[in-house]
């Protein structure tokens, strides 16, 4: 947090709550900046990060996400008039994942809506959109406030997460459905004060896992990772770092701005913005709720059929196809996209990609052809490997939507 | 298009000011059941002529005709509805406070000769160089502006015309068009005219009713467009009754083409089903269906006001919000006794339009005030007595005097509540330097500052023009990309007013070209 006596061009990057927590576990000091915050990108292997997320439970600061309180008379007109999905019936207790588009049906940013109460949400965005947001407010009876730096929150992902929250004492959270929030309190540890921590829970996640993300007040930030910590011990608990939450976010699908489409409000050069359509979102966008930004363009887009879309990629080998150029065929002359994210994935032991491919190879079973650059021992070979458009998610275990979950 | 089979209209026309009505009449025309929704209790919108003191009536706001192009009125048929002009050709008298005023007028440039003959002549070649411009430019500055970005082939023509156009003006010209198109008209008038007076009158025209200033960009721009868009006439002309009698005339016209015209009938909002347009509710809660609403009500309250943004994206809303319109144009009526004496001038000269604007400069001072959100200190002034030429106007003897004045910015930081009395004595001083008896023979004063302007003629802003006239809100940015072809992003609204190209002034050339795309889109 910013302090008088520090001014903002001595501390660069802010300190999430969870900082100290972090930095003591964090073996390799490795920080990265996310939203103006300093992140961990890695706490002691992406391997062993990776297994706490799948196969036990993991904790993930994700306080840098972008916080805004969206309320008064017009706050689900106005949502419901920003983003592409329906949220008119989103009640109170429920979230929903949305992306919101420009006026050309050009990608802003995904984000989720809370529904906290009646004209009352959180949305919660991967960048600033205050600009944006008060734009789109013009004409609507609404309050629009940052409150990122008012509310810590961690992700508590995993197959035995819901164990590790009922364990320190958040009685109820198995009760969640999938997209699912509440109010819940948390017991104080002997001797760290009166009354218990309160804090909002949802089931929700970047994993596509079982998992959920506690919202709490910035002061019990450390009492509820201490407590999480200490159950966790004999549970394989670890913190983890971003490169292993993207390795499980690809085998989940799910798609990351400035990675698998630059934001149409960053897009310098013309035709590098990207559609819900083209990225596979169509789910995500309702004709049919009335008007929102971007309804037109995404209608005549339909209307024209496809030129590209992302697809996930089955790749031959083991060697991720970062970057790579794809081609029709193995003769590399004709391309045909290229990859926006990929990684080998441990559990489903295959080679994935998330890639923007053209128009004539998005259908599944469709072939196409990774370049993949590979160093052996500092000599770089060149590899042409056969890819093949599958079916997204790669991996979607069942305990995801399971409720209760498995009490493990 | 079923839906309108069971409708009483076609096509509903918000607002019945002169584009509203010449819409009107040309989809009546085109064979649309028309139905012309007014606000007010009068047609005309700005240009009305009302009463202003017992007994004394007045164009209240547009004071002067002579932006209407001939082709127009013709097609139109006003003659056969009843306008008369009870003045044309009106000369232009600069004033000068040493009594040594200067009249030019159309074709007469005697008085000019012989003060400085290099003036005349350069005033003479000026003049046919911006006939030879507007024969060039007005297909394209009076129909509808080009789409940039298509292949459609109408707008490639639109635009291959108007290279074609200004190729054929020759070299000379064609670079002189291109020179000055951009320029500020300061400059222009440093490099042609010597006579201060003369500098000051044709600034005056390059600013009148604009947020600009003679040293502002684009203001050369102004004044072509001016000439062009009348085809070159440029002739000032008074209708018989004033501006009220050529809106009346104009709604018979509409009336006679089969068109429904109801007053006394705001529109609250502008109804939308399943992305259409589909009719409007009116303010006492009465429903109209129609498929295809045009307003021509300004941008930003047929968008902000009567459409709402839910029905827009941001984007759009965000540059309809950025639309330049904020009006720096007062009126002052003044009801008279007697005819008032201008010290140096005929009985005569008083029929033309008079101006206190005696150098480029003083505009240019006179501007100053309005950036700073103050009134002009020393005010421009465009002055008409339209008694003269239409006596009936006021009680046998009397006189009107109305007074377009420059500027008074809409948001003043003063308040306009509290400055309207000062600010109509400092302009009665200002004519008071003039004809110093002036102030003995008022009778009764109306000043009608922007917020006045706003509130009567529903103009937000109170901006003559709807929108400023500049490069950035000219042709197919006018008023905002993505409206500037009269059609909207709503399927069925359309846009007829002055904020639509080519714009302000009483020209009726909005009216015409929306009601052909209306008709050419149902096609």
């Amino acid at each position: 947090m910013l302090t008088e006596s520090e001014p903002h061009y001595r501390q660069p990057l802010l300190k999430t709550p969870f900082h100290e927590r972090a930095r003591e576990l964090s073996q390799l000091d490795s920080f990265v900046p996310w939203a103006g915050y300093s992140t961990v990108d890695v706490f002691t292997s992406v391997e062993q990060e990776y297994f706490a997320i799948r196969n036990a439970s993991s904790l993930y600061d994700l306080t840098p996400m972008v916080k805004y309180r969206i309320s008064g008379a017009d706050a689900l007109r106005f949502l419901n008039r920003l983003v592409t999905r329906d949220i008119r019936r989103l009640g109170p207790g429920r979230v929903a994942y949305a992306v919101w588009c420009d006026d050309a049906g050009h990608l802003i940013d995904d984000g989720t809506v809370f529904c906290i109460a009646p004209n009352e949400y959180r949305l919660c965005t991967a960048e600033r959109q205050l600009d944006w947001l008060r734009v789109s407010a013009i004409g609507f009876d609404v309050e629009i406030r940052e409150v990122t730096e008012e509310v810590a929150a961690l992700a508590v992902q995993g197959p035995t997460s819901a164990k590790l929250l009922k364990a320190v004492g958040l009685a109820g959270v198995e009760r969640l459905k999938p997209f699912g929030h509440g109010e819940f309190t948390m017991p104080r540890a002997a001797g760290a004060g009166a009354g218990a921590i309160p804090m909002m829970v949802s089931r929700t996640g970047f994993t596509g896992d079982l998992g959920y993300e506690l919202w709490m007040q910035p002061a019990d930030a450390e009492s509820v990772w201490d407590a999480l910590m200490e159950v966790g011990r004999t549970r394989a608990v670890r913190p983890v770092g971003s490169r292993a939450l993207n390795m499980v976010r690809i085998e989940a699908g799910f798609v990351l701005p400035n990675v698998d489409f630059v934001s149409a409000a960053h897009a310098l050069y013309l035709g590098t913005e990207r559609s819900p359509l083209e990225l596979g979102l169509a789910w995500l966008v309702d004709f049919n709720k009335g008007h929102f930004t971007g309804r037109r363009a995404l209608l005549a887009e339909q209307a024209r059929g496809p030129r590209r879309r992302l697809v996930g990629l089955d790749i031959e080998g083991t060697k991720p196809a970062h970057n790579a150029l794809l081609y029709t065929a193995r003769s590399g002359k004709k391309e045909a996209g290229s990859v926006t994210s990929a990684t080998w994935s441990p559990t489903c032991k295959r080679n994935l990609a998330l890639a923007m491919v053209e128009a004539p190879y998005i259908a599944t079973g469709s072939t196409v052809w990774a370049e993949i650059y590979l160093n052996r021992e500092l000599v770089w070979e060149r590899r042409m490997v056969r890819a093949r458009v599958v079916e997204r998610p790669f991996y979607a275990p069942q305990r995801r939507h399971a409720t209760p979950p498995a009490d493990f | 298009m079923n839906a309108a089979a069971h409708t009483q209209y076609d096509s509903i026309v918000i607002g019945g000011g002169h584009n509203g009505l010449v819409c009107a009449t040309y989809l009546a025309r085109g064979g649309h059941r028309v139905l012309v929704l007014e606000a007010a209790d009068r047609l005309g919108g700005a240009a009305v002529t009302r009463e202003f003191a017992p007994g004394f009536r007045v164009s209240a706001c547009a004071h002067l005709l002579h932006l209407m192009p001939p082709p127009l009125m013709r097609e139109l048929g006003l003659e056969a509805q009843g306008l008369k002009l009870a003045a044309a050709g009106l000369p232009t008298v600069a004033l000068s406070e040493d009594a040594h005023h200067l009249s030019f007028g159309p074709g007469n440039l005697a008085a000019l000769a012989e003060r400085c003959a290099a003036d005349a002549a350069a005033l003479a070649e000026w003049q046919s160089l911006l006939k030879r411009f507007a024969r060039a430019l007005h297909p394209v500055l009076t129909g509808t502006p080009p789409r940039l970005g298509t292949v459609a082939w109408r707008d490639a023509c639109a635009l291959l015309g108007l290279g074609w156009r200004i190729r054929r003006l020759g070299r000379r010209d064609m670079r002189e068009l291109l020179r000055i198109g951009g320029m500020c008209v300061h400059d222009l008038l440093e490099e042609r005219f010597s006579l201060a007076l003369l500098k000051g009158a044709v600034a005056l025209d390059a600013v009148l009713g604009s947020n600009l200033g003679p040293r502002s960009p684009g203001t050369v721009l102004s004044l072509l467009y001016r000439v062009a868009a009348s085809q070159g006439a440029d002739s000032l002309t008074l209708p018989q009754g004033g501006l009220g009698a050529l809106s009346e005339a104009l709604a018979r016209a509409a009336r006679a083409a089969g068109a429904e015209v109801r007053t006394g009938s705001p529109v609250e909002r502008i109804l939308v089903s399943d992305d259409h347009v589909a009719g409007v509710v009116l303010c006492g809660g009465e429903e109209i269906a129609a498929r295809t609403v045009i307003s021509s009500a300004d941008p930003k309250s047929t968008f902000l006001g009567l459409l709402g943004s839910e029905h827009l994206d941001a984007g759009f809303v965000r540059r309809v919000t950025q639309v330049r319109s904020r009006g720096l144009t007062a009126k002052l009526h003044l009801a008279l006794d007697r005819l008032p004496q201008f010290r140096g001038l005929a009985e005569e000269s008083l029929r033309g339009r008079l101006l206190v604007a005696p150098s480029a400069d003083y505009v240019e001072r006179a501007y100053n005030h309005a950036k700073y959100n103050e009134y002009s200190r020393a005010p421009m002034l465009e002055i008409t007595i339209p008694t003269l030429a239409d006596p009936g106007l006021a009680p046998a003897g009397r006189h009107v005097m109305s007074v377009i004045v420059q500027y008074a910015p809409y948001t003043l930081a003063a308040g306009w509540a509290t400055q309207r009395t000062p600010f109509a004595d400092l302009v009665i001083d200002t004519l008071g330097a003039y004809a110093p008896q002036l102030r003995d023979s008022i009778r009764a004063i109306e000043l009608l500052a922007p917020p006045d302007i706003e509130r009567e003629f529903r103009i937000t802003g109170g901006h003559w023009h709807h929108a400023e006239l500049a490069l950035d809100q000219f042709l197919m940015v006018r008023p905002v990309p993505g409206a500037a072809q009269y059609q909207t992003p709503v399927p069925g609204l359309f846009l007829c007013g002055a904020g639509c190209h080519p714009g302000g002034g009483v020209m009726g050339l909005p009216g015409r070209n929306a009601a052909r795309q209306v008709i050419r889109e149902a096609a």
